[in-house]
This record gives structure tokens, C-alpha cells and sequence, in this order.
């Protein structure tokens, strides 16, 4: 397939195919929920959450099966995107010039591909953040079948599974802001897949010269 | 189950103050069992099922004197036999009524996320409500003595209530009262505590047994159970009794300090964000504005 392919009418390029969408909004949906629910169990002062859901017994019912449903979506985000999530020479670089980029002076930043070094970081937080929330999960959904001997597989998962989750939170507050936020266009384009060029341009330069300067091995679509 | 006329001093899962704390006051109520004068009969564990209204448990018969080998949702009082060989080569055969320990600082109500499902009143006794039980287990793993146990039908846990709905009409447990040796006692915790220690010291001056004392384990406050051991130097023996039970390390850390610093990474982090946006604002702010009916 051409990278051509991307290049829409209007000055527009494909940012997300219809599969990668789906993938996407299966994850965020069922991550809200279980943040939700999450924080419910975490502190009294958020318990009303879980009446509002319909109740403890519901949240607490629902909460290991949706948490299956996030794990999937983000193993099929894997299966998708994990080629592209490497880290690269430029992405060190980018790092060193992180507080460029917190003070918005995006023309400092070496060029990211089709992601940054942040959304890497952010892709692999939710990779192995699920995986350690899938296991300790897995303990706390069942803890009475777990025999007295075998305890210390309850109190590991009772003190790991809320570390994991808000290690994902620091990482979905800022993936919230970068996409609802600070990069406009952003959120269009993971509902109806495509950016401006010249956001392409100016957030991902590397990945606009892929599309537009047509050199390198053409992007997933 | 609810007991109108007891106070409530602790909540689980419970956000601001405690309605009626301090309203009323009472004695703090404690069992005594006395290991060294029970015969295993247990009438306790028959009073305790017809009592609470349990149906028919089936039992497991493994060559002991032991009708099960744990507690169960429906099961709540359990004799725990052990055969222990002495240096001398004589026998001693060691029960131990197991049931709910009624900590002072009870590492389920602790661990438990839903409000109101797990109480302690004034008098001590902690107590499942399990109309507001969510079913989530973490009191099991809280409890350092494996006592809270699941019903996969309602999907709530149970255990011992020390009779609550008995003790708040003057009554005494209904173990207590079955009890044909008077191996067991009921009252005030500092009487209990005063009648195990003068059992102990008779074990040691008259009965040969240098090591007798009383299990009243400080890691969990203090129980509501408390036990006089023909050796106190090894409560292991009686059943598996801890030596020295706590709430849990990993239930402290995550209800201490994860919560505080969670809760300030989030709400910080939030601030932080926004801050950010009124410094700094959306990345292609210097660009001009999209025309009008464009897509976002």
C-alpha cells in the first residue's frame, strides 16, 4: 500500500484507520469505567461513584469483567502498534528536550515520527500497567479461592494492583490533556481518523515527511 | 445483622464522623476460653450453627476429633484439634475453639472499601452487615486470623457476630452458654482478663505447666477472644494459632501512606495540568485560527 494512500482531500491526512479507532475508544471506554469504579473502592470520599453505577454489589460484579475487555483492547493495541512504539535515537533526544516541549516551543523538539517519545512512554505504561493489573486482578477477583498458605499472592495484589492503576492514571491525565487540549485536533482524529496537514506538520514531522515527502516505508494505515 | 440498641464506634469504608460516637458508653465485652479444660465436645459448634439458624454443614471426617478442617460461611465456631507429642513422649491432645477474634483494630473493617459493611460497637464486638457487604473479599485478605468467609450464592461474607443480637439483650453468647465444662466465659474484658491470668498462674504453680499464660496478642490491639495455653510460648500448636498476628503490611501500606501520596499525585496532578493550560495554553496557539465550520 502506498503512502499516498493517507493523503485525503483538502488538505487532509488518515492518523487512524477505522480499526485502530475501534481499538481505541474499546480501551478508553472501559478504562473510564474502571477508573470509576476503581476510585470507588479506593477511598470512602469516592464511594457515591459506585452508587451512582448502580450500586457496590454492581461495580464490584462488573468491574473484573470489563477490566478482561480493557485488558484485550490493549493487547490488540499491542499486536497493532508495537512496531512503531521502539524507542528511537530521536527519542532520546526528545527526552533531553522535554521542558521544550512542556513550554510549547515545538520547533526546539527533534523531529517525532508518527509518535513521540511521550506517547511511547505513554503506550508502554498501559502495556505492562494492564499486564500487572490482569494478574493482580485475577487474585483480587477470586481472593477466597486463594488458600491460607498461599496468602501473600492476596496482600501483593491488594498493595499492587492500586500502584499499577495509578501509575496508568498519571498517564491518562496526561494523555487527556496532551489530546483534548494542547495539541487541537488531536481528539478529532482518534473519532473520525484524520489530521490536518499541518498538524501532521508541526507535532510530527518525521511522519509528515514519511506521507508527504514519500521516502521511507509507507505507515500502517 | 443490626443491632439497635448497640453503638456503633467504627465503620468501614466510611467518609467524615461517626454518628452516635461517644454517645454511650460500654464495658468491652470478651470471651475467655479456657484451652486447658476443653474436652472437644463441641457443644459450642452446635449452639452456634442452631443459634444463628445455619443449615445443615456437612462434615469431613480426617481421623481427628475435628468436624472440618476451617471455619465456613455457615460455620463459624470450629474446635481445632492437634495431637502434640511432649519431650517426655506423652500425648496431649490440644482444642482450641477457633472463631472470630473480634480485634480491638480489626484488619477487616480496616480493609473494607463499602460503607457501614463492617462495624465495631462500643462494646468491641465487630460485626458484617451484610446488607452492605459488596462482596469483594478484601476483608479476607485483611484478617490475620482467616476468619471472614465467602457464600458464592449472595456473594457476601460471614462470620461470627459474638451473638450481638444475645449480648445486646443482656444474653451471653450462645457458645458460652453451651459450654458443659466451663471452659468458657463471658464478660467484661478486663474481668476476663483478670480470670485468665489467675487460671494461668494455677496452671504454673500447681499443675507442671511453667509456660501456661494468657493469648491477648497486642499486634492486633487486643482481642475479644481470649485464650489461657497450657504453653503460651507456642500458640502454633493450637491449630495455628499466629504468635504474633498484625494487620497486614501490604493493607497498612496501601490504607496508609499509597492512599495519601495516590490521592496527592491525582489531585496535584490535575492542578498541575491545568495551571499548565493558563500558562501555557494549546500548542498551535501562535497559528492562526482555523476557518469557521472547520473540523476540529
Amino acid at each position: 500500500m502506498s503512502h499516498l494512500d493517507q493523503v485525503l482531500p483538502h488538505g487532509r491526512v488518515l492518523r487512524y484507520s477505522f480499526g485502530e479507532r475501534l481499538t481505541h475508544w474499546a480501551a478508553a471506554f472501559s478504562y473510564i469505567y474502571l477508573l470509576l469504579t476503581g476510585l470507588a473502592i479506593w477511598s470512602p470520599w469516592c464511594f457515591w461513584i459506585a452508587a451512582v453505577l448502580g450500586g457496590g454489589q454492581t461495580s464490584r460484579a462488573l468491574h473484573p469483567w470489563i477490566g478482561l475487555t480493557f485488558f484485550l483492547a490493549v493487547m490488540r493495541m499491542y499486536s497493532m502498534w508495537s512496531p512503531e512504539m521502539r524507542m528511537t535515537a530521536v527519542d532520546k533526544q526528545w527526552w533531553r528536550s522535554l521542558h521544550h516541549y512542556i513550554q510549547n516551543e515545538d520547533d526546539k523538539m527533534p523531529p517525532a515520527g508518527r509518535y513521540n517519545a511521550g506517547q511511547k512512554a505513554l503506550f508502554w505504561s498501559f502495556f505492562y500497567g494492564a499486564i500487572l493489573l490482569l494478574l493482580t486482578g485475577i487474585v483480587l477477583w477470586i481472593p477466597e479461592s486463594i488458600p491460607w498458605n498461599l496468602r501473600w499472592l492476596r496482600l501483593v495484589s491488594v498493595f499492587l494492583h492500586p500502584v499499577a492503576a495509578l501509575a496508568t492514571i498519571a498517564n491518562f491525565l496526561i494523555h487527556i490533556y496532551m489530546s483534548v487540549f494542547a495539541e487541537r485536533g488531536a481528539f478529532g482524529s482518534v473519532i473520525r481518523g484524520d489530521v490536518s496537514l499541518e498538524f501532521a506538520k508541526r507535532h510530527h514531522p518525521g511522519w509528515y515527511e514519511e506521507i508527504v515527502g514519500g521516502s521511507r516505508s509507507a505507515p500502517r494505515k | 445483622m443490626s443491632q439497635a440498641t448497640l453503638r456503633v464506634q467504627k465503620i468501614s469504608g466510611h467518609a467524615g464522623s461517626i454518628p452516635g460516637e461517644d454517645t454511650q458508653r460500654q464495658y468491652t465485652v470478651a470471651k475467655l476460653v479456657d484451652t486447658t479444660t476443653c474436652i472437644g465436645c463441641k457443644a459450642c459448634e452446635v449452639a452456634c450453627v442452631e443459634w444463628n439458624d445455619m443449615p445443615f454443614s456437612p462434615t469431613t471426617f480426617d481421623n481427628t476429633y475435628q468436624t472440618m478442617p476451617e471455619t465456613r460461611w455457615n460455620y463459624w465456631n470450629l474446635i481445632l484439634f492437634n495431637e502434640y507429642e511432649r519431650e517426655d513422649g506423652s500425648l496431649m491432645w490440644l482444642m482450641r475453639k477457633n472463631q472470630c477474634m473480634h480485634c480491638a483494630d480489626p484488619g477487616c473493617l480496616v480493609a473494607c472499601p463499602a460503607d457501614g459493611a463492617i462495624v465495631q460497637y462500643t462494646n468491641g464486638i465487630v460485626d458484617f452487615q451484610q446488607d452492605k457487604c459488596i462482596g469483594c473479599g478484601y476483608c479476607i485478605s485483611g484478617c490475620p486470623f482467616n476468619i471472614p468467609k465467602f457464600n458464592k450464592e449472595t456473594k457476601r461474607v460471614y462470620k461470627c457476630t459474638l451473638c450481638a443480637d444475645r449480648v445486646s439483650e443482656g444474653l451471653e453468647p450462645a457458645c458460652i452458654k453451651a459450654c458443659p465444662t466451663g471452659c468458657l466465659h463471658f464478660g467484661s474484658k478486663e474481668d476476663m482478663v483478670v480470670l485468665a491470668k489467675q487460671r494461668a498462674k494455677q496452671l504454673k504453680d500447681n499443675y507442671n505447666f511453667p509456660n501456661a499464660g494468657v493469648y491477648d496478642p497486642k499486634g492486633v490491639g487486643g482481642t475479644g477472644v481470649i485464650y489461657v495455653l497450657h504453653d503460651a510460648t507456642q500458640p502454633e500448636l493450637y491449630g495455628g494459632l499466629p504468635s504474633n498476628p498484625t494487620i497486614p503490611l501490604a493493607v497498612k501500606l496501601w490504607k496508609g501512606p499509597l492512599k495519601w501520596l495516590g490521592n496527592i499525585a491525582m489531585v496535584g496532578g490535575l492542578i498541575g495540568l491545568f495551571v499548565h493550560y493558563l500558562r501555557f495554553g494549546p500548542k498551535d496557539r501562535d497559528e492562526a485560527p482555523p476557518p469557521q465550520g472547520a473540523r476540529p
